[in-house]
């Protein structure tokens, strides 16, 4: 039977929160009410990336983008453009500078500059239906390598499309695949890396939602290539809708005969395996993950010997990530030259990233390696909201560091986020403007490192900690200069002496703050001022006398009492009572109150 | 009383099922515990006992790991249970003005349960649904593009339902 429209609804988590399985529901109940059940076909997508406008839903043929839709909008959208065919023009995008509205997604700058391999299917496709991911070519690359290449063959072509792993390390695919394939051993096995624990990342969860086969496809391809029959993937139980489709699209796949025995009628067998992890940020650690799925305390080991050599229960072991694999059916089919076409030199292909933080459109893009932050920034994510200003933007997360303006122009890669100080990481992206510490920022990031550290290790261990200490200390405007010189000291004694890569790299965010922010430090520790206003025992709450309405507002809801002014009177603050909880400049309609 | 017994004994039961399921497989005690977890609500030390007989697994190994990840409890939870998410997404869109806001109206600080059990307060982990950010989720359910002004009304709903 064919449809003449389709209607894509996203069910991405975000989307899923702003009701979009509502949405989803009430359409297909109002079509079959109108009798139109048989010419529309209502289907649920994975994340368009889109995320800041969700839910979002998109309409073919026409190719029409609506954006943030409620259950009450969907009569409208069935009587205006199903059956009318015109637009529901307030709810197209529209942008936020420039207030212009663009009907069709393709058209939206947001999506104009991307190039979409690893999200290829992302927002195309149901992902709980197998069919629909075959009917893109899904399986084919499986098929194609089991009839047509040698398992040499198949990791020379990924050594030459330049694959690097995309999980952080950026480590060559082609290479570690070899490595795998020649380690001595019988038993060898294939694990995907879901435990995307990145606060601010969420790359590997979109993809796992829209097009969960094409991590399956590939994982079956890499056992091919290195002699293995079983596969593992190790994802976040956090991720509740990715754990879902997962279970189902292994399901489906074991149906149709593209896991299990005798694959496409040849010998080889692949069988995968689902395995939750349980809230621990250094299973994302390649051999703390390993440590996890034996059913232990995820607790790193020391490389070498490397997982390749000797990974789970001491098996040779190749470990990939999530995107990492998803590029990998699109490389087979379109072969090593396509993909190596894209990006740079030295990193070639294309990237995805979550942006996230103070930008218009937080979501999910995969753009090619080289284009520019300022790129990223302002052509694709719209800018910095409500008029401020961009300060920085923190890549890699707890693991990386922030790239501040006078950078914006840096071409995205491997290696020169590293000279920056940062890290590709895994591909959080967020963005801080001018109202946010960059103090506070790296605080944040200490107490999550803190916290996670699994205490193996003593530096990581009580080294973090007492860097968390000196920070504590500094925004509550009792640090000292040397806390600096100390602060620096200790950053590059605990990533010299951790076991593995969650504490080598958990100082990056202070020493790249200290790096390009270090007269915010400086502030807090010799004028005792938090410049941005955000360290509570540092910022002072003003009333700016020529901005005051004299309405009162503000000295009513001051909970301690400490603003001064009858009406018809210009109010002001007393430093010594005021507690800084900011309600007076919430309240004051005059934005007349600053920090 | 009776009821208990046999509500205790149901759980036993569940809980048996799926340490047959899993007997002998290598790497099973963290697949279990998410299981047992399920059954009981959290992990008391008496599960973390029977689970050890089950699979052959030393008390210590299963406490060891029990401790070690975040996500799994030996208190019990509280019937709503408000996770707000305290990623760096969240955090900067201002994640803690909603916990003070929430811990002001109830009186919790994270990681405390209210007396009657209703209501749970905890901070989680990016929960990756930054572009609603910032984010709760009360039990499964996720509320994104908050502000704390929203928190009295939200706790209202909660606090009608059971």
């Amino acid at each position: 039977m064919s449809h003449s429209s389709h209607i894509l609804v996203c069910r991405g988590t975000a989307c899923v929160s702003g009701e979009s399985r509502e949405v989803q529901a009430e359409f297909e109940k109002q079509l079959q009410e109108r009798g139109l059940g048989e010419q529309v076909r209502v289907v649920h997508t994975g994340c368009f990336g889109f995320c800041a406008r969700g839910p979002v839903m998109v309409i073919l043929p026409q190719g029409t983008m609506y954006c943030e839709v409620r259950v009450e909008d969907v009569g409208e959208i069935i009587e205006k453009q199903i059956l009318g065919g015109q637009t529901v023009e307030r709810l197209l995008f529209k942008d936020p500078v420039t207030q212009e509205v663009t009907e069709k997604i393709d058209d939206i700058d947001f999506f104009k500059k991307q190039v979409r391999i690893a999200l290829r299917n992302c927002g195309h496709i149901n992902p709980d239906d197998i069919r629909e991911y075959i009917a893109r070519d899904g399986y084919k690359a499986l098929g194609t390598v089991l009839a047509k290449h040698s398992p040499e063959e198949v990791i020379n072509i990924l050594k030459k499309s330049g694959l690097r792993g995309r999980g952080g390390g950026g480590f060559p695919t082609g290479l570690k695949w070899e490595l795998t394939r020649k380690s001595p051993g019988e038993v060898k096995y294939v694990i995907c890396n879901a435990d995307e624990g990145d606060p601010g990342a969420f790359m590997d969860r979109s993809i796992l939602e829209g097009d969960p086969h094409s991590v399956l496809e590939a994982m079956a391809i890499a056992g091919y290539a290195i002699g293995a029959d079983r596969g593992f993937v190790y994802v976040r139980a956090e991720y509740a809708i990715a754990v879902e489709r997962l279970t189902t699209a292994i399901s489906q796949a074991r149906e149709m005969g593209l896991l299990g025995k005798g694959l496409f009628e040849t010998d080889f067998e692949f069988d995968i395996e689902l395995r939750l992890g349980a809230g621990a940020f250094v299973c994302g650690e390649e051999t703390a993950l390993i440590t996890s799925i034996e059913g232990n305390r995820g607790e790193p080991r020391p490389k070498p010997p490397f997982p390749a050599q000797a990974g789970l229960w001491g098996r040779p072991t190749l470990i990939n990530n999530v995107e990492t694999l998803a590029n990998i059916p699109a490389i087979i089919l379109n072969g090593a030259e396509w993909y190596a076409g894209f990006g740079t030199e030295k990193s070639k292909g294309t990237k995805v990233f979550a942006i996230a933080g103070k930008i218009g459109n937080t979501g999910l893009i995969e753009v090619p390696m080289g284009i520019t932050l300022r790129e990223i920034i302002y052509d694709i994510g719209g800018g910095i909201p409500e008029g401020r200003k961009f300060k920085a933007a923190q890549t890699g997360g707890p693991s990386g560091g922030c790239i501040p303006a006078d950078l914006l122009d840096i071409s995205i890669e491997y290696d020169t986020l590293l000279e920056a100080g940062s890290m590709m990481g895994s591909g959080g992206l967020i963005v801080m403007d001018d109202s946010d510490c960059m103090v506070d920022i790296a605080k944040f990031y200490l107490e999550f490192t803190c916290d996670e550290s699994c205490g193996k290790c003593t530096p990581c261990r009580v080294g973090t900690k007492r860097m968390l200490e000196i920070l504590e200390r500094i925004t509550e405007g009792r640090g000292t200069v040397e806390d600096i010189d100390l602060l620096k000291e200790l950053g590059h004694g605990i990533k010299e002496a951790s076991l593995c890569g969650l504490g080598q790299s958990a100082p990056n965010p202070v020493l790249s703050t200290l790096k390009y922010f270090e007269d915010e430090y400086i502030a807090h520790v010799r004028d005792k001022v938090c410049p941005a206003g955000v360290c509570k025992k540092l910022s002072r709450i003003r009333i700016v006398p020529e901005e005051c309405k004299k309405c009162g507002a503000c000295a009513r809801v001051c909970p301690v009492d400490a603003i001064k002014g009858s009406p018809k009177e210009v109010h002001e603050i007393d430093p010594d009572k005021c507690i800084k909880c900011g309600q007076c400049i919430e309240k004051c309609c005059f934005k007349a109150i600053k920090r | 009383m009776e009821q208990t017994m046999s509500e205790h004994d149901e759980k036993l039961t569940k809980l048996n099922r799926v340490l047959e399921q899993y007997a002998g497989k290598p790497g099973a005690l963290i697949p279990v515990l998410h299981e047992a977890q399920k059954i009981y609500g959290y992990l008391p030390e008496e599960v973390q006992y029977h689970i050890s007989q089950g699979l052959g697994v030393p008390l210590a190994d299963v406490y060891g790991v029990v401790t070690f990840y975040a996500l799994f409890t030996m208190t019990p939870r509280a019937e709503h249970n408000i996770a707000v998410c305290m990623g760096t997404a969240c955090y900067v869109k201002g994640a803690g003005q909603l916990v003070e806001k929430i811990g002001g109206e109830l009186g919790l600080k994270f990681g405390e349960i209210s007396e009657d059990r209703r209501f749970g307060l905890e901070a989680t982990r990016c929960i990756g649904a930054c572009g609603m950010a910032p984010v709760l989720t009360v039990n499964e359910e996720v509320h994104g593009r908050l502000n704390a002004d929203q928190m009295g009304e939200l706790l209202e709903k909660y606090k009608n339902t059971h």
